[in-house]
């Protein structure tokens, strides 16, 4: 178990303070964040590669604080990641391996097992400067096992990465976990951080504002940065999921009860979003051209910078933003019964991965 | 491709290749005189003359030992230029420039006070036993002073090339500064410091007022030629002259010929 305490530092520019985590085996904590939250800053500090003011980091109970980058045995993917451009694809993979003075037959051995892996083989030879973005980031993923690290720690692994790549790789990492790695992966990308985490922590201007399942964090946003994300507090584990011809899907929510949108990729777990702004409250049901029709009671209703937020009791709750007109016209209070219509070009499919 | 160019621009262009052709007709046009007006007789007379080659190949094998040995210490001293910030670094930088400046007969001179029996380093192995005026120790030590600025340089900045980043990564694969070293940052910067090494070696060689003050005797190439001129006249200096210019091109090119093919 990683167990970050209290981690605080301070640059000209920027201060993270008093950083509080911990990592356990079978985690895959995604550290969310804007870009200038400190994430990097902090991946870079676990890995040793930058010292703390203070704090302390343990690992399996053991302070790694000042333990130098090299025996801590963390494995890091760096963003740009770090090739070694005066290496062969085969050397790369080979460099943590010989830098520990493993035995020929053992390097050949691993370096070969990582490459079937990664299907990159056939690219032992090469030279990773002709190697494309896919490539590469195979090649940096494997050269960063080969190391056997007992924690990984990715630096917005799927940036640099296209579409059709981003899948792959995704599935890439969640099996690494699987098999055992514990995984810290920093990103800005909340579809990353709910397709992939068992654990989310939200990095806002150097602190950790919150921590939790990905779930939690999202329908109970604690930052400006997580409510802003679309559909953020009207998010669902997805139970089942059924496709008909025409690319609508089905989906049944834990309640039981079913919501319709389209999507492209079907994966049978995931989750649906869909914005509090999309949510159109009415108190009959005629007319409505959304697939998604909801019956319900109003359980909450807040005020918002621009309106008001009311809460509905459909079996499971859903917020819709409204303006203070709609409210007072539709006469809503708590305890009226209401229909919400969502549409279902409004819901969003995110796969678990 | 000169010709699709605005008009201006082409005069433009002459006016820049008239000014650089006057530049290098300057720096080839000595050289090619002095060969032009040397019997050729006379050259291959003193080709086999063994004082001659004695004293080039001195100037080599001295040179080229020189540049070596004191790589050891240099490249490491440019690796930490080139990393790490720390007080008073823009002095050190200067330091290493001095010998630039300085005139080449003022260092001889500083440089014998050093070495001599009274000296520091001379008392040292005098103590010893050991004489240091008048061997090619001496001879070392004045083409060191002088040429050490083009390797430190010259690796300095090979060293500032290679992206930190990548010396992150290997540390954090489990190596040791050490390793990092040896299997990262000195195979990235590798050219560069071959270039500081043929430039030092080839400032090294070509040395003559440092080392005519500190070791007249034996006599390396540059003394020697002055040696004759001033002994016997330019008719007598200009073969030996044309034999150590050609000698000294002949490993030149070589060797940046072989530092840019890796």
């Amino acid at each position: 178990m990683l167990v970050v305490d209290q981690i605080s530092k301070h640059l000209p520019t920027f201060s993270l303070s008093e950083v509080t985590f911990k990592v356990s085996q079978p985690d895959y904590f995604m550290l969310l964040g804007p870009s200038g939250s400190g994430k990097s800053l902090l991946l870079q500090i676990i890995s040793g590669l930058v010292k703390p003011d203070s704090g302390r980091i343990f690992f399996n109970g053991n302070d790694i604080t000042t333990t130098p980058a090299g025996k801590r045995n963390l494995g890091i993917l760096f963003q740009d990641l770090a090739l070694f451009p005066h290496l062969s694809v085969f050397d790369n993979i080979a460099y943590p391996l010989r830098v520990k003075k493993q035995s020929i037959s053992i390097v050949r051995q691993t370096v070969n097992d990582l490459a079937a892996h990664f299907s990159i083989s056939k690219l032992l030879k090469q030279n990773v400067a002709s190697l494309s973005g896919g490539e590469k980031q195979r090649v940096a993923l494997a050269r960063t096992l080969a190391s056997k690290p007992s924690i990984l720690l990715l630096d917005e692994p799927l940036s640099a990465v296209d579409a059709q790549l981003h899948l792959d790789i995704m599935g890439m990492l969640r099996s690494i976990n699987r098999q055992g790695t514990p995984i810290i992966h920093v990103t800005h990308n909340f579809e990353e951080a709910i397709s992939l985490a068992s654990k989310v922590g939200v990095l806002n201007q150097g602190q950790l504002v919150q921590v939790g399942e990905p779930v939690e964090v999202f329908q109970n946003p604690r930052s400006e940065f997580v409510a802003k994300f679309t559909g953020a507090k009207n998010f669902f584990r997805v139970k089942e999921l059924n496709a008909t011809r025409n690319g609508l899907v089905y989906a049944v929510l834990p309640s039981d009860k079913k919501i319709a949108f389209y999507a492209d990729t079907i994966l049978p777990k995931g989750f649906v979003c869909f914005p509090e702004d999309s949510v159109v409250l009415s108190t009959q049901v005629e007319n409505q051209s959304a697939l998604n029709v909801f019956r319900g009671k109003v359980i909450d209703i807040f005020a918002q910078r621009f309106g008001y937020e009311v809460i509905i009791d459909c079996g499971f709750r859903i917020s819709a933003l409204v303006t203070k007109e709609s409210l007072e016209k539709l006469n809503i209070l708590a305890g009226t019964e209401i229909f919400a219509a969502v549409k279902a070009s409004a819901v969003k499919y995110i796969p678990e991965m | 491709m000169l010709q699709n160019r605005v008009n201006s621009f082409s005069h433009f262009q002459l006016v820049l290749t008239l000014l650089g052709a006057f530049i290098l007709l300057f720096i080839v046009a000595p050289l090619l005189g002095m060969i032009i007006s040397t019997p050729f007789k006379a050259i291959t007379a003193t080709a086999a003359d063994s004082q001659v080659l004695n004293s080039i190949w001195l100037s080599i094998w001295v040179a080229m030992v020189t540049s070596l040995l004191f790589a050891i210490p240099a490249i490491p001293l440019a690796y930490i230029l080139a990393r790490y910030n720390f007080p008073l670094k823009n002095l050190i930088n200067g330091i290493i420039d001095l010998p630039v400046v300085i005139p080449h007969s003022v260092v001889g001179i500083a440089l014998l006070g050093f070495i001599a029996g009274d000296g520091l380093l001379g008392k040292t192995f005098d103590a010893f036993g050991v004489k240091l005026l008048g061997t090619p120790f001496a001879i070392a030590i004045a083409m060191a002073f002088v040429s050490l600025p083009f390797l430190v340089n010259s690796a300095r900045d090979g060293f500032q090339q290679v992206p930190e980043r990548l010396e992150q990564a290997a540390l954090t694969l489990g190596a040791s500064p050490f390793q990092v070293f040896f299997t990262i940052s000195l195979p990235l910067a590798w050219r560069s410091i071959v270039t500081g090494l043929v430039m030092m070696f080839a400032r090294g060689m070509s040395e003559f007022g440092a080392v005519v003050v500190i070791a007249y005797h034996p006599m390396v190439a540059s003394v020697m030629i002055y040696d004759r001129f001033t002994a016997f006249g330019l008719k007598y200096a200009q073969p030996a002259a044309i034999l150590f210019l050609f000698v000294s091109l002949i490993v030149f090119i070589s060797l940046r010929f072989f530092s840019q093919k890796r």
